[in-house]
């Protein structure tokens, strides 16, 4: 049966347990996945820009030893004809083996998946869904920690617009024992209906603060995000807060040694250049296992066995 | 018509009070030829007040809007006079163009002949979201 993956909760935990499995493996035996697509094509549909997504997409599926057929801006797609989304997947599913789609509206990738004969990854859909960058996560954490669970995890940031906050919070919330620290200004919260229908439905215990320094010394875990102007009602407000959530050598005085700093990237300003030789700092490393689990589940999709 | 006895139809009973006519809009019944009386604030015995539906041909009536207006409904479908059968109505999981996601960034805002999916994520509490974005179905938002 064809599968796609359009939500990071379309795969059970057994499963991104595999797959984390997989890109270990990868990572040891370059070789022995160098021909295992070969012959195959990954379609990389994006709608919208977003360079390092793509180039992870295109890397993996080379890597395998697969090949890519490329669109990567809107205007010079079928789009800006008008053609539909359940039509390009129709289309692309003759020429193509898997779908990777970057699209700005929410649930376009669904559309694909409910018209393609082929599998489809969301690539990212608006501020929606990008499940494949928790994929990313999730491997960095068990790497990192050597587990999934019993970890207390600090959210930091925008926590309210943050898609990638709320996947990773979705899928560490199926392991137990793990505890949430939610640090941001009050303007940026973690939305109710994610607390009530993920936190507390899975009886995780959650912390919710507006200081990064207080809670510090407690984390396992640190997931940065970056605090945009253009969420703020006024630039004073902005001004005033922005400071307290950019990570500074200082800041991370309290913290313990075995702290992994993790952030979706692009980066701007909320860490310090100078924290990134810091071997907690994880963020690259973090980039460098997406491409890992994007070549683990472009080989689950296709149904090829490791 | 009289109200009181239908031949071949439909009763559709224990409406919410002041639900009636919002079922009669969405069941979209005034464009039926046949006769329709909408019953208002009917003394219950068990509800206090409700409303009544009768709606004198057998004509098929989309039950999840029904289910989703008003699960407590039962439909009665009536032939020689006689009730031959009772439906009671549950929330469906499912809703296909029965209300509409208003999300300006989900695709369905852009794409126009795309059905409008809802899907029943919390029971307790009677919540749909789309499909697509996810976005709550604000109230009976029709
Ligand atoms: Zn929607």
């Amino acid at each position: 049966m064809k599968r796609s993956l359009i939500d990071i909760c379309d795969l059970s935990t057994e499963e991104i347990e595999e797959m984390v499995d997989v890109a270990k493996d990868i990572m040891r035996n370059p070789q022995k996945y160098s021909e295992k697509c070969k012959g195959k094509k990954l379609a990389a549909l994006f709608f919208e820009p977003s360079t390092r997504t793509r180039l992870s997409f295109e890397a993996a599926m080379y890597e395998l030893g697969g090949n890519v057929l490329s669109v990567s801006s809107a205007d010079s797609s079928s789009a800006s004809k008008g053609e539909s989304v359940a039509d390009t997947a129709r289309i692309v599913s003759c020429y193509a083996d898997i779908i990777a789609m970057r699209h700005p509206k929410e649930g376009a990738p669904l559309v694909a998946a409910m018209n393609a004969s082929i599998p489809v990854i969301n690539a990212g859909d608006g501020g929606h869904n990008h499940p494949t960058q928790t994929l990313a996560d999730i491997c960095t954490v068990s790497l990192e920690k050597g587990r999934l669970n019993n970890l207390t995890v600090g959210f930091c940031g925008d926590l309210k617009f943050g898609r990638t906050v709320h996947s990773l919070i979705q899928a560490l919330s199926r392991y137990s024992g793990n505890r949430f620290i939610l640090i941001s200004p009050e303007e940026l919260n973690l939305p109710g209906y994610i607390k009530k229908d993920v936190i507390e439905k899975n009886r995780i215990e959650y912390v919710q603060t507006t200081s990064l320094e207080q809670v510090m010394p407690e984390l396992d875990i640190l997931y940065m995000t970056r605090v945009q102007k253009e969420r703020f009602f006024n630039e004073e407000d902005y001004l005033r807060l922005k400071d307290s959530y950019i990570l500074t050598p200082e800041k991370l005085k309290s913290a313990r040694s075995d702290l992994s700093i993790l952030h979706p990237l692009p980066r701007v300003n909320e860490i310090s250049v100078a924290i990134d030789n810091d071997p907690r700092a994880c963020y690259f490393k973090q980039a460098l296992y997406g491409k890992y689990m994007r070549m683990a589940l472009i080989m689950k999709l296709l149904g090829i066995e490791p | 018509m009289n109200i009181d006895s239908i031949k071949n139809g439909i009763v559709i009973d224990h409406i919410t009070a002041g639900k009636g006519m919002d079922i009669y809009n969405l069941l979209k019944l005034d464009s039926l030829d046949c006769s329709v009386a909408i019953i208002k604030n009917v003394t219950s015995v068990k509800m206090g007040k409700k409303d009544i539906i009768k709606i004198d041909a057998d004509i098929p009536i989309n039950m999840d809007i029904l289910g989703y207006i008003d699960p407590g409904v039962t439909v009665n479908i009536i032939r020689g006079g006689e009730r031959v059968e009772k439906r009671s109505i549950s929330l469906p999981d499912r809703l296909v163009n029965v209300i509409f996601c208003k999300n300006p960034r989900c695709i369905t805002s852009t794409e126009q002949e795309l059905p409008h999916i809802f899907k029943l994520t919390d029971p307790a509490n009677r919540v749909y979201r789309c499909a697509y974005c996810e976005s709550k179905a604000s109230g009976r938002g029709i």
